[in-house]
């Protein structure tokens, strides 16, 4: 632990002052993520993952020449924080492009900003609405919560089960990911029959499930939700005796669900980004190799397994980069046009198109995929 | 029947967590006067400590008896920093637990990581069939465990000579002194204790819930309220309080609205504060158990 | 004139720093982040009248101005009110919630009213996270521009202005209640409320007043900061909002009105300084606020006391 430390410290102390020595033709590009509280489970991922590849990128010597310089604030899920780092970065640091929140509430309560000074901001949160309508300045990188609601329904569909209960967690993933399911229900067929929330830091959720359980209409459960939550679910689950199949989200979508939910996490069905089982994907999965790359190097750098959302930050730092590369020039307003420009870009989450009208690109068929847990372990269905 | 049988079951479950975090308040509380909002960070760093402990290979009953002394050595350490206060007035008191909360919190996430852990269950994973619904072997631990803290606090306070100083010490200090008992070393073992109480119930939960650097603020939250509701002065309160709101949240996420179920405590948080202000327990306070 | 109002020296200062320092800002962020340290005084300066001068702790303000800015920004957004007249809707609504609640929670002592405005600021919490429709739950929602009088603030120093403006008028009105009859009832009261009582001063009527005073500052600045930022979440009205402007105000000096100017202002740089220190952040905020409770338990006002009395005596001399 120590020494671990220590040469992180030293590695820090390292590029800290060759960055210094460089000062001048550095590229300065800004990260806004929720690294502690409530969403570190996303914004710690995208944080190593962003300070990892940033070092890389510049040991290979930067972009057009120039060093990146990676200047990044913790929100600690906070938008009031995020505000005033948004402002931070524009008119203090001067960044040519930021990258995140991690959070749908922060993305929303800075776009204001953005989109005054024109600056492009690259955000790594759940929601649609950030994109829907497209805003000149504002584009996103990962898969919405409603593709991974779409894939479950399409899932359920190709079993025959019609009749979901949810029970989703009351923190801002659990929450916007169950309204986003209810609102794509209808277009499935799916028809929502039971709808039960649980809060953030919950040690049972028993109650919840025995009325699930004595619903006779339900067929089929979905959990949206990470963290603890999704895993106690889980385990009331199996010890409640509950028949029905079982889906959880692409928030618990990493090793570590499987690890604390045990042995009741088997036959569980759990919908997530390729990345995750990147090492399993067909070779003719397009972006098997750049998923594979990067979760082997993420598990190999951090000693952690990878998880559904540090893949958000490679994809949004490579495609600030490849835009900045294709516009030969760090003007913000050029950046923006050249990251409009992205076509077949790989990424870890999948191949992204940008264009005037889409500033997602992702498409519901590469960016989200169905896992079922066998013999502790991912199995991709089919 | 069955379903309110259940909701019961699963109401007990969480109150006797609620009743293990409360009753590290009490001690503190009974002892010194302070509310030491940096209770749920303890519960936080026995659970952290013990499983950083299995994961650098030490065989579990050493992991546990280490995780407790380092969590005691934290309580003692959070007594010594309130002696040093040059304040003792209530709210400064009350902000010097909080930074401590939040210190604590802050050193978590450097010396373990910002991620989930859990251990495996030391009673196994299995579960009690009872009608339809399900006790779980760790559930029955946390009971028995909670019970037995309960009652050997009760028997240390009333029968042993050193807890009878303790009781005589809090309620009158100048008479404490005159009879010669050392104020200082009383305060110290109740900070030791209540520790140690936290950091058992950290122990325990950690299979039902994981544990994670920041575990601790709600757990604390809810656990206080469990204090307050049984009444603050005696070990009897935080069970009754937080059996009551383990049972009324259940009942209330089984026929209300799970959505407002975690309101449910800071409610009849309320209804005591104001109605009943000494708690269920209230008429016991004079005497200190 | 001049005395009766007790113009003093120390808010001429004050006015002529706020009137110099924009000279210095070279940007938006400073612009910012001295709005936020304004408005965050406003709301610590009504607390610490509450703490510092009733006796009477509060761990529900966040909750308070959060609540208070919600109303505000639906009425607004929502109903298309102008935004005065939803602020002022709002002060009346807080003021009237504030006066009912505070005979019950006010009858309490020490901890135990800890406990209860924590509660109710959690409840607060949870109903704004919960009532979707009207709050945009946990994600938060936008607010409409600040239109007066046909003159919409947008520019910083607009905003600059206004806060600063308020900011004067606050601590002069503070200074001269303090002064009044009724600030010296006050100061009976916490010196010992029974003695107080005895006298036949009915202790619980001034503190509801004080109580309702704290509020509806809360809910004034509250409401500013979500017409200035154009967000609004439920995090505004968290637990850990409320025991930020607590902290502001025994850092800065309980019962110091320049002190919760100093809490303020430093709890709101002092986050932008830690950021170097990155995962160290959390731990080194935990660290600075047990130190000071350890060594400057009298805030960080008592610094300036030798000072300041110095100049008091020699004003009074002459």
């Amino acid at each position: 632990m120590l020494k671990r430390f220590i040469l992180r410290a030293l590695a820090f102390l390292l590029i800290s002052s060759f960055v210094v020595l460089n000062a001048k033709e550095t590229i300065k590009i800004g990260a806004i993520v929720a690294a502690t509280g409530p969403a570190s489970f996303l914004g710690d991922p995208e944080l190593k993952t962003l300070q990892h590849y940033v070092a890389k990128i510049n040991a290979q010597g930067g972009v057009n020449g120039q060093q990146i310089e990676l200047i990044h604030y913790d929100t600690g899920a906070n938008p009031k924080k995020a505000v005033t780092f948004t402002k931070r970065l524009i008119n203090q640091d001067e960044v040519v492009a930021i990258i995140g929140p991690s959070t749908t509430g922060e993305t929303m309560a800075i776009i204001k900003f953005v989109e005054k000074v024109g600056i492009p901001l690259m955000s790594m949160a759940g929601s649609v609405a950030i994109i829907d309508p497209v805003k000149k300045y504002v584009f996103k990188i990962a898969a919405t919560d409603r593709m991974a609601c779409k894939k479950v329904m399409q899932d359920m569909n190709k079993r025959n089960l019609t009749n979901l209960a949810l029970i989703s967690g009351s923190g801002g993933f659990g929450k916007s990911m169950r309204k986003q399911c209810k609102e794509v229900a209808p277009s499935f067929g799916v028809k929502i029959v039971a709808d039960e929330t649980y809060g953030k830091k919950d040690s049972d959720m028993t109650s919840q499930l025995l009325k699930i359980k004595n619903n006779k209409d339900v067929q089929v459960v979905l959990n949206p939700g990470f963290g603890q939550g999704p895993a106690i679910v889980t385990k009331n689950y199996v010890q409640l005796k509950i028949k029905h199949p079982l889906y959880q989200s692409h928030g618990v979508a990493s090793k570590k669900f499987i690890e604390i939910a045990g042995s009741a996490a088997e036959g569980v069905r759990v919908v997530a980004p390729p990345v995750v089982v990147a090492d399993k994907l067909d070779d003719s999965v397009a972006i098997k190799k750049v998923a594979l790359a990067y979760k082997n190097e993420y598990e190999k750098a951090f000693n952690s397994q990878v998880s559904s959302f540090g893949g958000h930050a490679y994809d949004a730092l490579h495609v600030i980069v490849d835009a900045i590369k294709r516009a030969n020039s760090t003007e913000p307003s050029k950046i923006r046009d050249a990251i409009e420009k992205t076509q077949g870009f790989e990424g870890v989450d999948g191949i992204v198109n940008l264009s005037a009208t889409d500033h997602l690109g992702l498409d519901t068929e590469t960016g989200m995929i169905m896992l079922e847990i066998k013999n502790g372990d991912w199995t991709i269905v089919k | 029947m069955i379903e309110l049988f259940g909701y019961l079951l699963s109401g007990v479950t969480v109150g006797f967590i609620y009743t293990l975090v409360g009753l590290g308040f009490t001690v503190i509380y009974n002892s010194s006067g302070i509310i030491n909002f940096s209770q749920g960070e303890f519960v936080m760093a026995g659970g952290m400590s013990t499983v950083f402990l299995i994961y650098a290979g030490l065989p579990l009953g050493v992991a546990f008896v280490l995780a407790i002394l380092i969590t005691s050595m934290i309580g003692i350490v959070l007594y010594k920093l309130i002696s040093f206060s040059r304040d003792s007035s209530q709210i400064s008191l009350i902000i010097l637990t909080l930074g401590f909360a939040i210190f604590l919190r802050g050193l978590a996430q450097i010396i373990f990581d910002k991620q989930l852990h859990t251990m495996p269950s030391f009673v196994g994973e299995g579960a009690f069939e009872i009608f339809e619904t399900t006790l779980s072997y760790q559930a029955l631990l946390i009971m028995v465990v909670a019970s037995a803290i309960v009652i050997s606090l009760y028997l240390f306070f009333q029968k042993t000579k050193t807890g009878q100083a303790m009781v005589a010490a809090s309620n009158n200090v100048d008479a404490a002194k005159l009879m010669g008992i050392n104020i200082k070393k009383i305060l110290i073992l109740n900070f030791a204790i209540s520790a140690v109480i936290a950091s058992i119930g950290g122990i325990l939960l950690t299979p039902i819930t994981s544990t994670s650097y920041e575990v601790g603020i709600m757990l604390g939250l809810k656990g206080f309220c469990a204090a307050i509701i049984g009444g603050l002065g005696t070990p009897f309160g935080a069970v009754a309080g937080g059996l009551l709101l383990g049972i009324l949240e259940s009942l209330v996420a089984g026929y209300i609205s799970s959505e407002y179920k975690d309101a449910v405590a800071f409610v009849v948080l309320l209804a005591i504060l104001f109605f009943m202000p000494g708690g269920i327990f209230g008429n016991l306070k004079s005497q200190r158990v | 004139m001049l005395k009766r109002y007790n113009i003093n020296n120390q808010i001429l200062l004050l006015t002529g720093i706020l009137i110099i320092i924009p000279f210095f800002f070279q940007n938006d962020f400073y612009y910012e982040i001295a709005i936020l340290s304004i408005l965050n005084a406003l709301i610590v300066i009504g607390l610490n009248l509450l703490m510092g001068y009733a006796g009477q702790v509060s761990l529900g303000h966040g909750a308070f101005a959060g609540l208070g800015a919600y109303i505000s920004v639906v009425l607004t957004s929502n109903y298309g009110l102008n935004p005065l007249l939803s602020i002022f809707i709002s002060v009346v609504i807080m003021g009237l919630l504030a006066f009912i609640i505070s005979k019950p929670i006010l009858k309490l002592k020490g901890h135990y009213l800890a406990m209860a405005t924590l509660g109710i600021g959690i409840i607060i919490n949870i109903i704004l996270e919960v009532e979707e429709e009207f709050t945009g739950g946990v994600d938060g929602m936008s607010v409409d521009s600040f239109v007066v009088f046909g003159y919409e603030l947008s520019d910083s120093i607009d905003w600059y202005i206004l806060c600063a403006v308020l900011l004067v008028f606050a601590i002069w009105a503070f200074e001269n209640l303090i002064k009044s009859p009724f600030g010296r009832l006050l100061r009976s009261i916490h010196d010992s409320e029974k003695a107080a009582d005895s006298v036949g001063i009915d202790v619980s009527y001034y503190k509801s007043i004080v109580f309702v005073i704290s509020v509806v500052i809360a809910t004034i600045a509250g409401s500013l900061y979500a017409f200035f930022s154009g967000f609004i979440s439920p995090q505004e009205a968290s637990f850990t909002h409320s025991i930020e402007l607590v902290v502001m105000v025994v850092l800065g000096g309980l019962g110091r009105v320049y002190g919760a100017l100093f809490g303020a202002v430093i709890l709101t740089v002092l986050p932008q300084l830690l950021t170097s220190f990155e995962d160290y952040e959390t731990m080194v905020f935990g660290m600075i606020i047990i130190a000071v409770m350890i060594f400057m338990p009298k805030g960080i006002v008592s610094l300036f006391d030798k000072v300041v009395k110095k100049k008091e005596q020699s004003n009074a001399s002459s």
